[in-house]
């Protein structure tokens, strides 16, 4: 089944704090440690995209406004039928 | 599916300035700007809206929210909100103040602008601790609580108890609607986003005073990151702090329960 949604994360504002990462119900969310952002930190990022179910508690409690919640079939994602 | 069934749940609300803030990592005053530009927004109300900023770590807050903003002398936010609101009665008018601004400089227009009646708003954002300068013990600081000014823990036989501003408050008979919220997890989040959006409905309406008290956490200051901060809040200031309702006068009552 493809997920039901998915999270944008702005690494502008993303400060690396962690809250939304610690509040995902489905633990999708991690800090992408290869990555730097623009003001050092190293932003948060969809390590498990197949598990977002778009509930939006991660953009809730994030203290900068960084993330974007989209409901629906992400992009590029090929959906393989119910199997 | 295709890409019509796309839908955004969520995104960063326009009554958002696209700067970042210089508030900490975790910060629950990023949330708390989140939340009432959220509700401006839902409103309607961004262009007919006054905020006055506090000093301490809210003093770039003019910076941040993309509507009208002045900035007020320590403390004394409620009076030049008073003044506005006089002045402009068919605006909204905010304050938006730390503890330090709000319990200790301001303790005396605060309760006076409660006392009178105005009808404002203010948001009171009680981290314990005066962040901007460091962490130092502030009037909400709790018992045996360690902070840069009072390394052992706040001793209560010398520096007394603190303030419980949303019970002290609620006593005038000028306020209409003083509640505290909590900013430590979704859930409250969502509660505390009801909360401004009753206070602003109260101002609206011409019922008068209204004062939101939100539990945040100052994560530099108290040592923590920010999911042990969250923690610690639950922990420690809930206790002290009940979350709850402390004054909703009859006519908020109706508000309130719209807003549901």
């Amino acid at each position: 089944m493809p997920p039901k949604g998915w999270v944008e994360i702005n690494d502008l504002y993303c400060k690396a704090c962690e809250t939304c990462i610690a509040d995902c119900p489905q633990k999708v969310l991690a800090l992408d440690m290869s990555r730097l952002s623009i003001k050092g930190y190293h932003p948060a990022y969809m390590a498990h995209p197949e598990k977002c179910i778009a509930c939006g508690i991660c953009a809730t409690v994030c203290p900068d406004a960084a993330i974007t919640v989209y409901r629906g079939t992400p992009p590029g994602f090929e959906e393989k039928g119910t199997e | 599916m295709t890409d019509t069934d796309v839908k955004v749940v969520y995104q960063r609300p326009i009554g958002l300035t696209d700067v970042t803030t210089h508030y900490c990592p975790g910060c629950t005053h990023g949330v708390a700007h989140r939340l009432i530009a959220e509700v401006l927004e839902e409103m309607g109300e961004l262009r007919n809206t006054i905020g006055v900023a506090p000093v301490g770590c809210a003093v770039f807050a003019y910076n941040y929210f993309d509507f009208d903003f002045v900035e007020a002398a320590h403390g004394r936010a409620p009076a030049m909100a008073t003044g506005i609101k006089r002045t402009l009665p068919d605006r909204l008018v905010f304050t938006y103040q730390g503890d330090g601004d709000l319990a200790s400089m301001g303790m005396g227009e605060t309760v006076a602008a409660a006392a009178r009646g105005e009808q404002i708003t203010i948001f009171f954002i009680n981290n314990t601790n005066y962040g901007m300068t460091g962490g130092q013990m502030a009037p909400t600081t709790l018992p045996g609580q360690k902070t840069s000014s009072s390394p052992l823990g706040r001793d209560v036989e010398t520096q007394g108890y603190p303030i419980r501003t949303a019970e002290m408050l609620a006593t005038l008979d000028g306020a209409s609607y003083v509640v505290r919220r909590s900013l430590h997890d979704a859930r409250s989040i969502r509660n505390a986003k009801r909360a401004i959006r009753t206070a602003f409905e109260i101002q609206k309406a011409g019922l008068g005073f209204s004062m939101v008290e939100f539990l945040s956490i100052c994560p530099t200051n108290w040592g923590l990151n920010a999911p042990k901060s969250r923690e610690w809040l639950k922990d420690h200031m809930l206790p002290y702090y009940p979350v709850g309702d402390f004054k909703v006068s009859e006519e908020a009552e109706r508000v309130m329960k719209e807003v549901r």
